[in-house]
């Protein structure tokens, strides 16, 4: 178990929900699309040109690609959110953690985004925006059916208990 | 007809803040330009723009939307539409001597061009003859005057029961109804020759508003009817008292004398800065270079940076009053320029009392305050501790400053994280307020009232997670965070549920938006 954020016990733990795995193929294969050819072309056009031990270079973008990898997991295993009767929390980050809590009343404005390959993935993300833009409360990788559903109930909700500014 | 209309739906659907009449049907496309706050519908957040329920004073991301106080709309909506509502919308038009301000625009790019280029203005100018220069101006004169003029034709505002409306522009026409409810502050600016012209800028803010929004020129006098109507209708006095209710009685609560003023600007540490670096650089690079030009262009903004941040900041805070009115609070400052602000009750979002080394002997500090959508950040510049407190617990009902014993500071562990500094960290969260103070020699304490926390965050990097501490970040409604840094990481996780809690119970308790009502 990694040390990080106790868990509190005064109240009881509020039902966290992970993230669907879409998000961590799409992260995935931009990393091999991105850093692939790149290992490829390191490794064959200085040993081409000067020789086979330059084709050593090689092995620092498949050192990052390996690397990148694992913590691709790491990271969207990190992403969670819950939420709780009066707000939401959401929760990320595995060296730089981060906690936000969004009262449901001050939320302004529930948005759904989704880019092209985003949708390749079927997948979509809701923000959050309250009256302050420091308030970074993002969740990116959702289900659109799940997006959607979090959107309503948060709009629903956000109007049930709304207050100003 | 179709096109504008529907957009004008989709409009409406998302919650802006335009109360059409009854009869929506009739708009006039003509002109109906691409106008109308572009991207509306385009984005797919159901969103709390939805409900735009009377009283509750949400400001919907006006930044990003377009909408939410101020809404533009193209224009083609003609005063008959308005008549439509049933009352009638006197529809005003700005002081007369309006024209003059934008007569010298095109005088100030000559001077500009002929600054920014000297060589080539000097020849430009010597082939110039006198017959040349009679048609130029014969030209640019009427063309400027006549520009002043329709810009000024062109303009005009109505107050309605629950709206300030500026009609505006020549070519490109623009409506901004800015909703009564939601305004933050409301500022009435005198330069210095509109002192001697008798005339006054009004400026209401509320999230969204810009430049373009505020009334230049009205009359002096008009300008104080129109800010104590704004106001009294803001408050929610019945619509047709409102416009006799009159300025709110003020009771002077503090004047900063302009003794104490200089002797607080003699005492920080940017006057000394200053003093400092320019008899150093300029000599220097005189040595270095040799070159007048240089000199000049690096002296010239140096200077003028120096006498901005003292002799600048002087005139500026000149005669600083801080007044209470049931209409909210009122700053009054200025030397040559001046300027009255009333913020409206329950408006103020963060206080800042910051004490710089040099004042602490004398026991002074300067308070800042957060409103949203205000351009003024200063509540006092300098007073005594007491006496600025006592202003915090007018304008922060039942807010009582905590005093420095009361501040848990961070655990020792933390210097690891922050070596020296961390001394200064301290918070205290009482019943109203979340107070967070960092600095060692320039402290500075930020008091957050329960009600005006938006969102609470926790952060924690590797390095402080080693240590066992995290950082505890309140964002307020001023687009302002205060941080609580190096707290121990148990108690971190406990005050940002109990910070969360108590930002949505806090709000109970809060005034409404109509502070009369």
């Amino acid at each position: 178990m990694e040390t990080g954020i106790p868990h509190i016990t005064t109240e009881q733990e509020p039902e966290w929900i992970a993230l669907p795995p879409g998000l961590l193929k799409m992260r995935r294969l931009l990393l091999v699309v991105w850093l692939g050819p790149l290992t490829l072309a390191t490794g064959l056009v200085p040993g081409l040109l000067a020789g086979p031990g330059w084709a050593a270079f090689a092995v620092l973008p498949l050192a990052l690609l390996i690397w990148g990898w694992g913590m691709l997991e790491r990271n969207w295993r990190s992403w969670r959110y819950a939420e709780r009767a009066d707000d939401l929390l959401i929760s990320r980050g595995v060296l730089w953690r981060e906690q936000t809590v969004v009262p449901y009343g001050r939320m302004q404005l529930v948005e759904v985004t989704s880019g092209p390959v985003e949708r390749r993935f079927g997948l979509a993300s809701v923000q959050l925006h309250t009256a302050a833009a420091a308030t970074d409360a993002k969740i990116p990788g959702l289900d659109p059916a799940e997006a959607e559903r979090l959107r309503d109930r948060l709009t629903e909700l956000g109007e049930a208990r709304s207050a100003g500014l | 007809m179709t096109g504008p209309e529907a957009r004008e739906n989709v409009g409406e659907s998302a919650g802006l803040g335009v109360h059409e009449g009854p009869g929506q049907g009739g708009h006039e496309g003509a002109g109906h330009g691409g106008h109308e706050g572009a991207g509306h519908g385009g984005h797919e957040g159901a969103g709390h723009g939805e409900h735009e329920g009377a009283g509750h004073g949400e400001h919907e991301g006006a930044v990003r939307e377009g909408s939410g106080q101020s809404v533009r709309k193209g224009a083609g909506q003609s005063v008959r539409e308005e008549v439509r509502e049933g009352r009638p919308v006197i529809e005003r038009r700005l002081h007369p001597v309006t024209p003059l301000r934008r007569a010298w625009a095109p005088l100030a790019v000559l001077i500009g061009w002929a600054v920014h280029d000297p060589d080539q203005a000097q020849r430009q100018l010597s082939r110039l003859t006198t017959t040349t220069l009679l048609i130029a101006l014969a030209v640019l004169l009427p063309a400027a005057a006549l520009y002043g003029f329709l810009s000024w034709w062109f303009t005009h505002f109505a107050v309605t029961d629950t709206e300030l409306r500026v009609r505006t522009g020549l070519l490109f026409r623009r409506t901004a109804h800015i909703r009564l409810e939601r305004i933050q502050a409301i500022d009435v600016t005198q330069p210095l020759l509109a002192r001697v012209a008798g005339v006054a800028k009004l400026k209401l803010d509320v999230i969204g508003t810009d430049e373009k929004d505020e009334l230049a020129y009205l009359g002096a006098e008009e300008a104080r009817a129109l800010r104590a109507e704004l106001l009294a209708r803001a408050a929610g006095f019945a619509p047709e008292t409102a416009h006799e209710v009159g300025e709110a009685p003020a009771r002077e609560l503090l004047r900063v004398p302009p003794r104490v003023l200089a002797v607080s600007l003699v005492l920080t540490g940017a006057t000394w800065g200053w003093l400092v670096v320019v008899p150093v650089v300029i000599p220097l690079l005189w040595i270095a270079t040799h070159s007048l030009w240089t000199v000049l262009a690096v002296g010239v903004p140096l200077l003028g940076a120096a006498g901005a941040s003292t002799v600048g900041r002087f005139v500026t805070e000149y005669d600083w009053t801080v007044g209470e009115s049931p209409d909210g609070l009122r700053i009054d400052h200025g030397l040559l320029d001046r300027e009255h602000e009333t913020v409206p009750p329950g408006r103020v979002q963060t206080i800042r009392i910051v004490e710089p080394w040099l004042w602490r002997r004398r026991g002074w500090v300067r308070v800042e305050l957060d409103v949203a959508g205000s351009s003024n950040s200063l509540l006092v510049p300098v007073a005594p501790r007491e006496l600025a407190e006592a202003v915090i617990g007018r304008v922060l009902p039942g807010v009582r400053v905590p005093a420095a014993s009361e501040l848990a500071g961070a655990p020792r562990r933390a210097r690891w994280c922050v070596p020296v500094w961390w001394r200064g960290y301290g918070l205290v969260v009482t019943e109203a307020v979340f107070a967070a103070r960092h600095g060692l020699l320039r402290r500075s304490l930020a008091l957050v009232p329960h009600a005006k926390v938006q969102s609470v965050r926790l952060s924690q990097g590797p390095w402080e997670r080693a240590r066992g501490v995290a950082n505890v970040h309140v964002d307020n409604g001023a687009n302002r965070s205060v941080t609580a840094r190096l707290r121990d990481a148990e108690e971190a996780v406990a005050l940002l549920r109990s910070q969360a809690e108590r930002s949505r119970t806090g709000r109970r308790d809060a005034r409404p938006d109509r502070w009369m009502t």
